[in-house]
């Protein structure tokens, strides 16, 4: 393959990183007064990489032609879904930011620069077909999130959760550096295609060890139980839109990042990594619902939440068939949607000073001042807990499905029964909001931007969500045959 | 008539007025949940007047692929067309019940009562496996929120119990549902129906759908989300959940259980027979021990589902009539129990049965009214009660003498208690005041008292009416499930010859 066409299969990268440049020249110049201007000019950005990606999803790439630079780099369908959720959540990101920074005069021109590398990073994590070029990819994204969590430097608890990510996020990377050399030295490549076809007669020990540290170092960054205690502490720590950013595309691309790696890289072995898949499942449903159960801040919350869901996401891996695959990448999609109107609805509590609400005893009985954000917020708390007809019912149904069709029924059951623990706090919040007597502490204006993405977020996992199933599923199995070309 | 959505129609009716409910003041939610409600009505009636008896098995059936994974799918057969009609007659009472009693969030509260309706019609509508536990589980949303916003002091405890049991039992037939699918390779109800799984199979699902239609039901020892819920709940609410709600752990067993699993359903009947016989000993008996009036009926309806369990495992067709027949019966009675109940409460705020006697003095129209339906609730003759509980007995009677003894105690002690409720409330003497100060029935509790009195007489007078629709539904499960009816301990064929042929007469006339 020609460098010229290598070239053109990563020319959304190429934007990226290009106007990230020029934005950073922007920006130094500018200063902060440009910092709204700026971002509107990456949110243009990240729509023009949207709609370069889109035709390979739309057209099911597949195979030899999406392999870049000696398939170190695929851009096939299944890159492309995960990076048009990563874009579309950092558009997100970038649009709730200014309402929020501006309050506390923090709002600089880096932000938005720091999300467009971020997403760099991940574009490029979701793409690796090379070990050299998954951990290029994920330290791009991780450098960027670092800052990022420590965005408001004059708030302890900001820095508190960059310094905690930035440590955590050290240990994982050696974890995962060491799972990689120990798997390059036993299979004697670093291209998922050779350690693939080393695996195929058979695995020693020392590659299982390699197996073992990878999959741990991606747990870290999917925080998956029991690599999951810096989640709620930076989660609650970061900014609100960082938050929503971590919750969202982060989680995307590394999941992304761990499907490929365990089913095409370590596919041929795939009974060597799947009771791990599956203990790191149940473990993360169970401790993320009974650890939020305790929770008093809502952003901490939301980050149980999360873990508790990568939970589910990784029975659809357990399966490890493309139907299981295509079923996390649906469930991903609506998960994203779900988080973002999570966050838009955190964002907009406010009280009377227009300070952020965070304590979910202040939210009581909001339903009775604030109607259709209380709504909106317990139309999400359902849907987080998968009772239809709220559209996250879907994600749920599609993951079990696979795996009931793989023959996990054991892990299936299991896995169902205690998403009702999880089912215990969602509606707590919303007995907060329906059933007690007003706080009267959100009282607070929220800013137009919050409301439309709200209402959009809200609208998706409304029932009408249920049509687009016929779509979404189409798209999520042609990404999920893209991964599965190769096996 | 066949071309036109009626049944679409029906869904969406409720669902636009919820939403129209939402963004208007108190007085226009009333007005456009009771229009709503009563265009339901004349829907239904239009549905039951269209409905062509010995017709096709599925009639107005639609199909669209809509979605993925499974088909928006709809369509009814008698079983379902009677319970349709049970709910549209039911809502605009529950609508008329709250019109007083409801003050705060109005609209909300009509909103989820409305969204309730659809979900139910839903249910009882839908011909896709997963469509079905969509509507199924949905409901839990609505409720959870009328039990919790507008139900009594301890209100969220029981929304808490109430969402998480239902909850539980619902989840593993998801996963049952997911492995039928993938062993049929369909998705519709009718083709499954008529699909045999490996009897080996049947087991591991009949136990996933029996959790989760036991907890609906409620059978003891699953019934204790009951009647907290029914306490806590306001009257509508009560009423709606004891009118249909119940019913749709019974619909369950009677379009799932038993005729996919006929093998598992036959060798796990004695586990049903069982917990049945304790549910109608054991909840009369503490039925008798109240002293609050809603719990006491609450417990009365785990007693009647116990009838109605154990009618539906009889194998044979007056068993499954009568458990029909005690399902609709009770939707009608339970819900004027309740709202009875819900008539004096207004008044006195109180559930306490101490703090009422002598009712029949100031309150004679409705003392009548709560006399008839307390000999419904007992099974008196030419009330809908005795006909539903006695072709349950006769359909059991053909299975199990025992099983038959301990239910027929069941109706006796159904006698005590209901009599005894009875006594305390309206008669004896006026020991309070405030009770005796009490006035009767005003025009809109005439209006919701008087449509139910009267179907209770209809159908205890005449139940063919409510019969025919049903009864070529029935005889096809019946059908179905006769390769694995288990041999009962009457055997009628051993004795002589003439007498037999007479009591054969007999038990065919008792069908009719």
């Amino acid at each position: 393959m020609d460098w010229s066409a290598s070239l053109t299969l990563v020319a959304p990268e190429t934007l990226l990183s290009v106007s990230g440049v020029i934005l950073l020249l922007v920006s130094a110049w500018g200063g902060d007064r440009e910092a709204r201007g700026i971002s509107w000019l990456a949110v243009a950005v990240l729509f023009g990489a949207g709609l370069m990606v889109a035709p390979a999803l739309c057209g099911g790439a597949i195979g030899g032609e999406t392999h870049a630079f000696n398939d170190q780099f695929r851009a096939d369908a299944f890159a492309s879904f995960a990076k048009l959720l990563i874009y579309a959540a950092a558009v997100a990101a970038l649009i709730v930011a200014p309402a929020f920074f501006e309050r506390v005069r923090a709002m600089k021109a880096e932000y938005p620069v720091l999300v467009l590398f971020a997403a760099l990073g991940m574009s490029i994590m979701v793409s690796a077909s090379d070990l050299i070029t998954l951990y290029i990819g994920l330290e791009l994204n991780s450098l960027a999130a670092y800052v990022l969590a420590a965005f408001l430097r004059s708030d302890d608890r900001s820095a508190e959760a960059g310094l905690k990510y930035f440590v955590l996020g050290a240990l994982a990377s050696g974890i995962l550096l060491f799972g990689m050399s120990l798997t390059y030295g036993f299979t004697g490549s670093t291209s998922f295609a050779g350690i693939s076809a080393a695996l195929h007669g058979g695995m020693g020990t020392g590659a299982l060890f390699g197996v073992v540290f990878v999959l741990v170092g991606l747990a870290f960054k999917i925080s998956a139980v029991p690599f999951h205690m810096w989640t709620p502490d930076v989660y609650e720590g970061a900014p609100t839109p960082v938050t929503m950013f971590f919750a969202t595309a982060p989680k995307v691309a590394a999941l992304a990042l761990t499907m490929r790696v365990a089913l095409d890289a370590f596919g041929a072995q795939e009974q060597s990594w799947r009771q791990i898949v599956i203990f790191a499942a149940l473990a993360s449903i169970v401790v993320g619902a009974l650890g939020a159960i305790g929770q008093k801040n809502i952003k901490r919350l939301l980050a149980y939440s999360s873990i508790n869901n990568v939970g589910f996401m990784l029975i659809g891996l357990a399966a490890a068939t493309a139907q299981g695959a295509s079923a996390m990448l649906v469930y991903l999609a609506i998960y994203v949607a779900m988080s973002v109107g999570g966050f838009v609805a955190v964002l907009m509590l406010k009280d009377a000073d227009g300070a952020p609400v965070e304590n979910i005893a202040d939210l009581a009985g909001l339903s009775q001042h604030r109607k259709v954000l209380s709504l909106c917020l317990a139309m999400i708390m359902f849907s987080l807990a998968g009772i239809p007809p709220l559209f996250g019912f879907w994600g749920k149904f599609v993951v079990f499905q696979a795996a009931v069709q793989t023959g996990l029924l054991p892990l299936a059951a299991i896995g169902i029964a205690a998403s009702v623990i999880g089912a215990f706090y969602y509606i707590k919040i919303v007995k907060i909001l329906y059933f007690d007597e007003p706080a009267m502490v959100v009282t607070g204006k929220s800013d137009w931007m919050h409301q439309a993405l709200l209402a959009l977020s809200a609208l998706a996992i409304s029932p009408l969500g249920y049509l687009l199933t016929v779509w979404l599923g189409g798209l999520a199995d042609k990404a999920a045959a893209a991964l599965f070309f190769t096996v | 008539m066949d071309s036109f959505p009626i049944l679409s129609l029906m869904l969406a009716v409720p669902l636009l007025g919820a939403l129209g409910c939402l963004f208007v003041s108190a007085p226009a939610a009333r007005t456009i949940a009771l229009v709503t409600t009563l265009a339901e009505f004349a829907l239904g009636i239009v549905l039951w007047a269209n409905y062509d008896i010995g017709g096709a098995q599925w009639q107005f059936t639609e199909r669209l692929p809509l979605f993925a994974g499974f088909k928006y799918a709809l369509g009814i057969d008698g079983i379902a067309l009677m319970l349709i009609v049970l709910t549209v007659f039911l809502m605009p009472i529950c609508i008329g019940a709250s019109w007083k009693s409801i003050d705060k969030r109005v609209g909300e509260y009509m909103a989820a009562f409305l969204l309730m309706e659809a979900l139910m019609i839903g249910v009882f509508t839908a011909q896709d496996l997963f469509l079905f536990y969509i509507m199924f589980e949905a409901g839990l949303i609505p409720m959870y929120l009328i039990i919790g916003v507008w139900g009594g002091a301890d209100r969220i405890y029981a929304s808490y119990k109430f969402f998480l049991y239902t909850l539980l039992g619902s989840v593993l037939m998801l996963i049952a549902m997911m492995w039928m699918a993938n062993d049929a390779g369909t998705t519709d109800i009718p083709t499954l129906m008529a699909y045999d799984f490996a009897p080996q199979a049947q087991k591991w699902l009949w136990l996933a759908f029996f959790a989760s239609f036991a907890v609906k039901m409620p059978m003891w020892p699953v019934h204790t989300w009951l009647p907290d819920a029914h306490v806590q709940a306001p009257t509508a609410g009560s009423v709606i959940l004891a009118g249909v709600l119940l019913k749709m752990g019974g619909y369950g067993f009677i379009r799932f259980s038993l005729p996919m699993f006929p093998e598992a359903s036959a060798q796990f009947a004695w586990l049903v027979f069982t917990l049945s016989m304790i549910a109608v000993v054991y909840t009369s008996l503490v039925a008798l021990v109240q002293h609050d009036m809603k719990k006491l009926i609450a417990y009365s309806s785990v007693a009647h589902m116990g009838i109605v369990t154990v009618g539906l495992f009889t194998f044979n067709a007056q068993g499954l009539e009568g458990a029909m027949i005690v399902m609709l019966s009770h939707g009608l009675v339970a819900a004027a129990l309740f709202l009875g109940v819900g008539v004096i409460y207004d008044r006195l705020h109180t559930r306490e049965i101490d703090r009422y006697g002598g009712l029949a003095t100031n309150m004679p129209y409705y003392a009548l009214f709560l006399m008839l339906f307390t000999m419904a609730s007992v099974g008196l003759p030419g009330t809908s009660g005795f006909v539903g509980e006695f072709l349950s007995l006769a359909g059991i009677y053909k299975v199990s003498s025992l099983v038959t003894a301990v239910s027929a105690t069941g109706i006796i002690l159904g006698a005590a208690y209901m009599l005894y409720l009875y006594r305390r409330v309206v008669f004896g003497v006026q020991k309070h005041a405030d009770t005796a100060a009490m006035p009767d029935l005003d025009l809109r509790e005439w209006l919701m008292m008087a449509p139910i009195a009267a179907a209770v007489l209809w159908m205890g007078i005449y139940p063919e009416s409510f019969l025919s629709p049903m009864r070529a539904d029935i005889a096809a499960l019946n059908a179905r499930l006769a390769r694995a009816r288990p041999d009962g301990d009457a055997h009628f064929k051993l004795a002589a010859p003439k007498p037999a042929a007479a009591a054969e007469h007999d038990a065919h006339e008792d069908t009719h």
